[in-house]
């Protein structure tokens, strides 16, 4: 069974008389440990796509299964504790809490899933580790560069050892050099198994993934799917390698 | 870190204590990164308590001042018989009333067992010459002996005139320290007590020897402060230089004063010696006025006192009075009561309202302390969309986010309360050093709960719109924010 499963997914807004189709009867499968990006324009329905597929959203028509769980129908307390536990949200704006400095921001989430105190410092940090950035725990994001900001914000992402993972233009605020270094990570991660969603609008990041989607108009224009579902490890590793570095 | 993400069921988690602990201490940070804002917002609950506090302090302080006055003048037993005009449909009987008299006390000595003790006047209205000085006293009667009781005097020095004074009608009396700081000095001025026992004054140009004198009365208050000041030694007296303290000097409660300026005659000395002859008496009691001339042996009283069994009985033994009366008086009803009950009545409804308008006022304030902080809640909440749509984004569930800015608003009302509670105490001071009043303001326990309990209650309703509000934020469009 797929990690995740859509079926006939549409997303309809209104203004006024007009409707609006954000999606449109979308279908689509992610595996686990599979590493894919969903592309494509601005407004062409890739963020909405990612909004349900994260529960952050929920779809006017279809069903999602999440780790066998129906989305669809769940509470949205329920939706809290499925983000809580099951997903990351790695965004373009860090989005770090400023008040907060890198390890009370990381240990955010273990905070509403219930974790004492000393366990959620505990994982806090070693969460810091695994993205090299133990030595700034006590910084404020403020204080931190823009590519250590996004290993932050993946830490946190990562802290509540989530079943996937969705980045958002992850490294839409960086320079490129430090948004290779993301890259990176993320392949890295994706090797130790995660399962990660990368949304962009750049197909050169998208290149980076062994599986991509491309949305246009609220609809799945092409499937790239070199690799069988992203199952075969060496592929992806040679279509990752086929991306030009800058 | 380890891979294999576990399959927790999509279960609700239960929030437990921790977590609001962690909502507290993250209320408590928040105020504190804003510390000046916060200061701001809870000086409305601040002054609302305080206010609160000061309030029921003050009517607590009154509300004992006006009942040990009640107290000092007889408590709720006594009632008090006084002549009145003659109602209109009986004018055409009024050659035939007779007023009070002592008559009236014989027949209700006997017929009404439901007056325990009984206390006629007779009013004179003298000028008291002695040591070459002149006083009009407040009160100068002529009594029986049983006026001691009945106005709860106690001789200090010399004694009361007794029965036999009474019944030879000899002329002496017993005054109270107002007449003797008027005469001869008080003791603030001279420098020691005197006691004019023995000496003679002249009342209305008759010579009277003084046999007594009643203690000095003042409030609760007067007597600590009048104590404390004894207590230090070596403090000059200033002797001289403070000018006429007799008068100047604190007076305290005013009943206190009445009580101090009463001079005591015996009854039948007033009746022989200022009631025969032809001399005029202008007799005036409350809103009724007349003018008796002084016929030969005028018997009539100007009041006649009586302590009634219990209060419980009060009804009844007015009934009783009123039969006896309406009797000897045959059926004119010149007289009136007047109970102590009325005043207590007064003083129970002064206390309510002053309770209940400065409560409201003070509610008011808290009021407005509390749309204060609703106000800087909502500011707060739309500075900080975005941190909400992150909480939510991370698995903050709606009922985190309430519990959140709930916690904060009640945790400024809290703060609030406290420092309000302590602000309260330096208010009650500053007002009772320029009150009118001379009862110290009382701090109750129950009012410092209840003002508390207040802004504890005007946090909890001024965070739940604001947090209903942050709650409610979609976690998408709250990412979005800029």
């Amino acid at each position: 069974m797929p990690l995740v499963e859509l079926r006939n997914v549409s997303k309809i807004y209104r203004l006024g008389e007009e409707e609006i189709r954000a999606l449109d009867d979308v279908t689509l499968d992610i595996g686990e440990g599979e590493f894919i990006s969903i592309i494509g324009p601005s407004g062409s329905g890739k963020s909405t796509l990612m909004h349900i597929l994260g529960c952050l959203d929920s779809p006017t028509k279809g069903t999602i299964r999440l780790d066998g769980v129906m989305i669809e129908k769940a509470s949205a307390r329920q939706l809290a504790a499925i983000r809580n536990r099951k997903i990351g949200f790695v965004f373009q704006f860090f989005n770090l809490l400023p008040k907060l400095n890198v390890v009370q921001n990381v240990e955010l989430p273990m905070i509403y899933s219930g974790i004492s105190g000393k366990e959620r410092r505990h994982r806090a940090m070693a969460a810091l580790e695994a993205v090299d950035l133990a030595n700034r725990a006590k910084h404020r994001p403020s204080q931190l560069s823009g590519g250590q900001q996004q290993r932050a914000a993946i830490a946190r992402a990562l802290v509540n050892n989530p079943r996937i993972v969705f980045a958002d233009e992850p490294t839409g605020n960086l320079d490129s050099h430090t948004g290779d270094a993301i890259l990176s990570l993320f392949r890295k991660l994706s090797q130790e198994g995660r399962t990660i969603v990368l949304v962009t609008h750049d197909p050169e990041i998208a290149a980076v993934t062994p599986r991509r989607i491309e949305i246009r108009d609220g609809k799945i224009a092409i499937k790239v799917d070199l690799t069988l579902a992203g199952l075969d490890r060496r592929a992806a590793s040679a279509e990752t390698a086929a991306v030009p570095q800058p | 870190m380890s891979r294999a993400p576990s399959a927790t069921s999509p279960e609700v988690l239960r929030h437990s204590w921790a977590q609001l602990g962690i909502s507290i201490l993250a209320g408590v940070r928040e105020i504190w990164a804003h510390k000046f804002r916060s200061l701001l917002t809870m000086l409305g609950i601040i002054l609302g308590v305080s206010s609160l506090v000061a309030m029921s302090a003050l009517v607590a302080g009154m509300e004992k001042g006006a009942k040990e006055a009640l107290v000092a003048i007889g408590g709720l037993e006594k009632v008090r018989i006084e002549p009145q005009g003659i109602p209109v449909e009986q004018r055409h009987l009024s050659d035939q009333a007779t007023g009070i008299t002592i008559n009236d006390v014989q027949a209700l000595e006997q017929s009404a067992p439901l007056v325990t003790l009984l206390s006629p006047e007779m009013r004179v209205f003298a000028t008291l010459t002695a040591n070459g000085k002149k006083f009009r006293p407040w009160n100068c009667v002529g009594v029986w002996p049983a006026a001691l009781e009945m106005n709860e005097h106690v001789v200090e020095h010399g004694r009361m005139f007794n029965e036999l004074d009474d019944e030879m009608a000899r002329s002496v009396c017993v005054i109270g320290t107002e007449t003797r700081d008027e005469l001869w000095g008080s003791p603030e001025t001279v420098g020691r007590e005197i006691i004019p026992v023995g000496e003679t004054i002249f009342i209305n140009g008759v010579p009277f020897t003084v046999i007594g004198m009643f203690q000095h009365y003042e409030s609760e208050r007067d007597r600590k402060e009048r104590l404390l000041t004894q207590s230090q030694p070596g403090q000059p007296q200033a002797v001289g230089v403070i000018r006429n303290q007799g008068r100047g000097r604190r007076r305290g409660n005013f009943v206190f004063y009445l009580k101090n300026a009463t001079v005591y005659l015996p009854l039948n000395t007033v009746w022989m010696k200022f009631r025969s002859g032809a001399s005029q008496i202008a007799i005036s009691y409350g809103g009724a006025s007349r003018t008796i001339t002084g016929t030969t042996g005028d018997p009539r009283l100007s009041g006649l006192d009586t302590k009634l069994a219990s209060v419980d009985v009060l009804p009844e033994a007015l009934q009783q009075v009123r039969n006896v009366l309406m009797c000897t008086h045959k059926g004119i009803e010149d007289f009136t009561f007047r109970t102590q009950e009325d005043w207590a009545e007064q003083i129970n409804t002064f206390v309510h309202n002053a309770r209940l308008s400065g409560g409201l006022i003070a509610g008011i304030s808290l009021l407005v302390g509390g749309i204060g902080i609703m106000n800087i809640m909502l500011a707060s909440i739309s500075e900080r969309v975005r941190e909400i749509g992150i909480r939510k984004s991370v698995g903050a569930a709606t009922s985190d986010i309430f519990t959140q800015i709930l916690v904060e608003s009640v945790v400024i009302a809290i703060l609030g309360g406290l420092v309000g509670l302590a602000t309260s105490f330096a208010l009650v001071n500053a007002i009772s050093s320029f009150s009118p009043t001379d009862n110290a303001p009382i701090i109750k326990v129950t009012a410092l709960a209840v003002a508390f309990a207040f802004s504890v209650l005007v946090g909890i309703l001024a965070g739940i719109f604001p947090a209903i509000k942050a709650a409610r934020l979609n976690p998408i469009q709250a990412l979005r924010y800029e």
